[in-house]
């Protein structure tokens, strides 16, 4: 008999099931795909940012050899949809986005011509054979000059390029008028390229024989796509199977039916061949989701003393030249969290969304509460400055305290429990606060300017339904079955889509511990909409949250009946009977036991073996559903130096201590924190996709665009909490966001911090070492 | 062109296009996949494997370059049904979350095994700097690394 399973395996550093396959070269991602006869689609690209398009000619191109067709936005007019945009939401002015451009395209990198051919050189060939005439036409990518009456118009039929505009929050203006002191400012949060390191793809199979089609699509959503890619084909949903195999990260950016992607599946349908598409990295840039692209106007209403009565923004965001699904969702999320981790009265935000002529914006790790966070915690650096108050003074003396909750905001959320000070006070034991002031001082009498930034954030994951069920995404539970074979193994069915989030090992983590196996006894599926009846997919920290949770009550309803059916097998009330390491057995006596593999091999007998009223089988679905967002909060530390010879910043130290509710593996914990502090860091100092006075990016490779690479970063001293969240059974938080919510402001406020005796009192990110340089140069003149 | 060549220990023979890339031909001719392609400038490194024993780029490598040459790819790490020590270390460290960049990072970490020395934290972060990663942050990456070859 074994007791092999370990007494807690829900908080357990277990190492992942999915490393294997991964760390051999043996995962399966969408280019790794070969089917027989398949086709390469290759897409033809706008190097104009606003044009109207003369003619397309493709003569030379479909006369090559190995090429089957080429497609030109008109041609795809006769039998496609539009590209669905802004979740079909009403009142946000969506303005048609065509799959190919059809008379006009409207950013760098837009698609005009599509090539079929029969390998991706002779599709490139063919490409680059297509010859396109063009009528430039001036471009706006400035969003407050797009506004202007003078700018060019994108989309006629809107007629301006205000694409909406929203108040979220309550009354400010009496309370900023009341106010002892107002504090102003304006803050950029830059456009970044979430650049995933696997680009998109999709292949598409037809079977008209079966009436199926199948489409395997680097995707966080499947369930979301099958949706969407059947609306888009007229083809019914039931025989569209959408697999997401392995996917090489996605951050937001892979949640968005794209152009090409339907293009395939349309494509493969129409020709009856399997068609494979994969994004090179250049046109990634262009054309997969960019993402943040706000600014923030602030009037903050305070007291002398630093108490928060009001604060208001102006928040200009940046839709791109189309919407993606749920770009203009961006700036209603920050908005919904301008408050942050603080008690301010009054608050609101006034939005005006703009389209330029760009690439469209859309989630990216951290959507909406990253752009919140950056805003508030750098305008509290603002306020202490102005009103000679301390950063962490100001700061104690406007967090939510633990007996607030649950606390509503102005704007709408409520955050449902927390513990602010449990980690800023854990935070400043950590890294010896009065120490590393005094280490701060004792630079400076040396020269040498050291800051210390601080981030009190607090944030919000694994969202509930939406009342009213419209857009992208309305519902938000999830869904898990649990089931037991009669050899004892076990199944678990979840709607979620992890990329690299260790779910699977979380998911057998948690089924195992109610069942008494091991974790390699749970097998997870996962991302196979034949596989999955109905699933939300994995996005805003929702897998575990709420992912989790409907798997532990799907695991309990099993280990419930199993428990009542080795009571019946033991003779015994069920009451008595308990699950300890793998075995069923008598409290009172451990050594009458029954393992689960042999109540399972009885859970499949007929009616007269089973208990009274009992069925067969050894199965629960749970569905869970989320009464309200998890608050999810710490603070993160970064300790910077600055070389004024140089502009260069250094991490010297950076802590995070983030509260996780529950962890169940701290170790999968850990690592979400590392990627979003990596990524969150790049956006601080050295991320940025601009543009030029015609439209052109600056960023079109990894040659302009600086993702950090491991010189680039520090050892990051990460810490958990655990604080249950009320919201969930699993008790947990969301976490996978963090890094890039606590990051930038963190980083920002220590080298502002560091600035400070030379002058400088504001950066914008990123702080690459030619801002630096440049404003300690300006202060000084 | 006709390019003869060793790959994971096994002769290849092949005719092949001049302009064809070496990880074209491991991925779409011999089916080894576990090669990636995850940019188009040769900086992120996924496309990683090792010519004559040295790590190269195979995105910037012709398949005509590696005739006559000794290839290996991820998938000639592990040893009979065993992970190699630098594919367990990243197994043991979570140095890997969506794999994408993995075999590009495991195939050239591998050149730090053969110095003279164990290499400390910086020493491995510079020795990095031919791959990029988006999820991991790179900190247990080098942790994997750093174990593997104090192991070795």
């Amino acid at each position: 008999m074994t007791r092999a399973t370990p007494a807690d395996l829900v908080g357990a550093r277990l190492p992942r099931i999915e490393d294997p396959r991964l760390v051999t070269g043996r995962g399966t991602f969408v280019d790794d795909l070969q089917l027989p006869g398949m086709l390469h689609l290759d897409v033809l690209r706008s190097p104009h940012a606003h044009a109207r398009i003369r003619d397309i000619d493709a003569r030379e191109a479909r006369a090559l050899p190995g090429v089957l067709a080429v497609y030109t936005g008109r041609d795809l007019a006769q039998f496609l949809k539009a590209v669905p945009s802004a979740g079909g939401m009403e009142g946000f002015n969506a303005p048609q986005h065509h799959v190919l451009a059809v008379d006009r395209v409207r950013f760098v990198g837009e698609g005009v011509a599509a090539v079929l051919a029969r390998d991706r050189y002779i599709a490139r060939d063919a490409r680059e054979l297509i010859s396109v005439t063009y009528d430039a036409l001036p471009a706006v990518t400035d969003p407050e000059i797009a506004l202007t009456l003078e700018a060019p118009v994108l989309h006629d039929d809107i007629g301006s390029n205000r694409a909406f505009e929203l108040r979220i929050g309550n009354d400010t203006e009496a309370a900023i008028a009341a106010a002892d002191r107002v504090v102003r400012g304006r803050f950029v949060n830059q456009r970044v390229i979430p650049n995933t390191m696997e680009t998109r793809g999709a292949v598409a199979l037809f079977e008209p024989w079966e009436d199926r089609l199948t489409v395997w699509l680097s995707t966080q959503a499947p369930h979301l796509m099958r949706r969407e890619f059947a609306r888009f084909l007229d083809y019914p949903e039931h025989r569209l199977r959408v697999i997401a195999p392995d996917v090489g990260g996605a951050f937001g950016a892979k949640n968005n039916p794209y152009a090409e992607e339907l293009l395939a599946a349309a494509l493969a349908v129409r020709h009856q061949i399997p068609v494979k598409w994969i994004e090179e990295r250049s046109e990634h840039m262009l054309v997969t989701s960019h993402a943040r692209a706000q600014t923030v106007e602030l009037s903050a209403g305070v007291r002398a003393d630093g108490t928060l009565l009001a604060l208001h923004y102006r928040l200009v965001a940046d839709m791109g030249a189309y919407y993606h699904a749920i770009t203009h969702i961006g700036p209603m999320m920050t908005a919904t969290l301008m408050t942050g981790a603080y008690r301010i009265p009054h608050a609101a935000t006034d939005i005006v969304s703009v389209f330029t002529n760009t690439t469209p914006t859309d989630p990216y790790r951290g959507f909406g509460r990253a752009e919140a966070a950056y805003f508030i915690e750098r305008t509290m650096d603002l306020i202490a400055h102005e009103l000679g108050l301390e950063v962490l003074e100001l700061r104690r003396r406007n967090l939510i305290r633990p007996d607030e909750f649950p606390c509503a905001t102005p704007t709408g959320h409520v955050h449902e429990s927390g513990n602010f000070q449990l980690c800023l006070d854990r935070a400043l034991a950590r890294l010896d606060y009065e120490g590393a002031r005094r280490e701060q001082a004792k630079l400076r009498a040396a020269g040498r300017y050291l800051g210390i930034g601080f981030a009190t954030h607090a944030w919000r994951a694994g969202f509930p339904s939406v009342p009213g069920g419209k857009g992208y995404i309305t519902s938000g539970w999830e869904k898990t079955t649990v089931s037991v074979d009669p050899a004892g193994k076990v199944r678990a069915v979840i709607g979620t889509s992890p990329h690299g989030q260790g779910i699977v090992t979380t998911t057998a983590q948690i089924v195992a511990q109610q069942l008494g196996v091991l974790p390699r006894d749970v097998r997870v599926v996962h991302s196979d909409t034949d596989a999955v009846a109905q699933g939300n997919g994995t996005m805003g920290s929702r897998s575990l949250v709420v992912g989790g949770s409907a798997t532990l009550l799907a695991a309990q309803q099993v280990r419930a009946k199993a428990i009542r059916l080795a009571a019946h097998l033991l003779q015994l009330d069920p009451q008595r009977v308990t699950l300890e390491s793998a075995c069923f057995s008598d409290v009172g006596d451990p050594a009458r036991c029954i393992t689960l593999a042999e109540v399972a091999a009885h859970a499949f007998a007929g009616p007269r073996d089973l208990p009274e009223g009992m069925e067969p089988c050894l199965e629960a679905t749970a569905l869970f559903e989320p009464a309200n967002f998890a608050t999810c909060f710490g603070t993160h530390v970064c300790v910077a130096e600055v070389d004024p010879e140089t502009g260069m910043v250094a991490i010297r130290r950076y802590l995070a201590i983030d509260d996780v509710g529950r962890a169940v593996n701290p170790t999968i914990v850990e690592g979400q924190i590392h990627g979003g502090l990596a990524q969150g860091i790049g956006q601080a100092l050295m991320e940025g996709a601009g543009y030029d006075v015609t439209g052109q990016p600056l960023a079109a490779s990894f040659l302009e665009y600086a993702t950090p690479r491991a010189s680039d970063l520090p050892h990051f001293e990460v810490e958990l909490t655990e604080t249950p969240s009320t919201v969930n059974p699993l008790g947990a938080r969301g976490i996978g966001e963090a890094g890039t919510i606590g990051a930038p402001p963190a980083v920002v406020n220590a080298v502002l911090d560091a600035l400070a005796p030379l002058g400088v009192r504001h950066l914008d990110m990123p702080l690459t070492p030619q801002r630096v340089w440049r404003a300690i140069r300006d202060a000084r003149a | 062109m006709n390019i003869s060549l060793r790959i994971n220990g096994r002769p290849v023979e092949a005719e092949v296009e001049p302009r064809l890339l070496l990880v074209h031909f491991l991925r779409e001719r011999l089916r080894l996949t576990g090669t990636h392609i995850g940019c188009d400038t040769s900086q992120c490194g996924a496309c990683t494997v090792h010519l004559d024993d040295r790590a190269v780029k195979s995105c910037t490598v012709l398949a005509v370059q590696a005739d006559g040459c000794e290839i290996t790819t991820i998938e000639g790490m592990a040893a009979d049904g065993a992970l190699h020590p630098l594919q367990a270390a990243f197994q043991e460290h979570h140095a890997l979350q969506c794999g994408f960049c993995t075999p590009g990072i495991v195939m050239a970490a591998h050149e730090l095994l053969g110095r003279d020395h164990v290499p400390g934290e910086p020493e491995i972060r510079v020795a990095l700097e031919g791959n990029r990663c988006r999820c991991t942050g790179y900190q247990n990456i080098v942790a994997a690394i750093r174990s593997a070859c104090e192991r070795s």
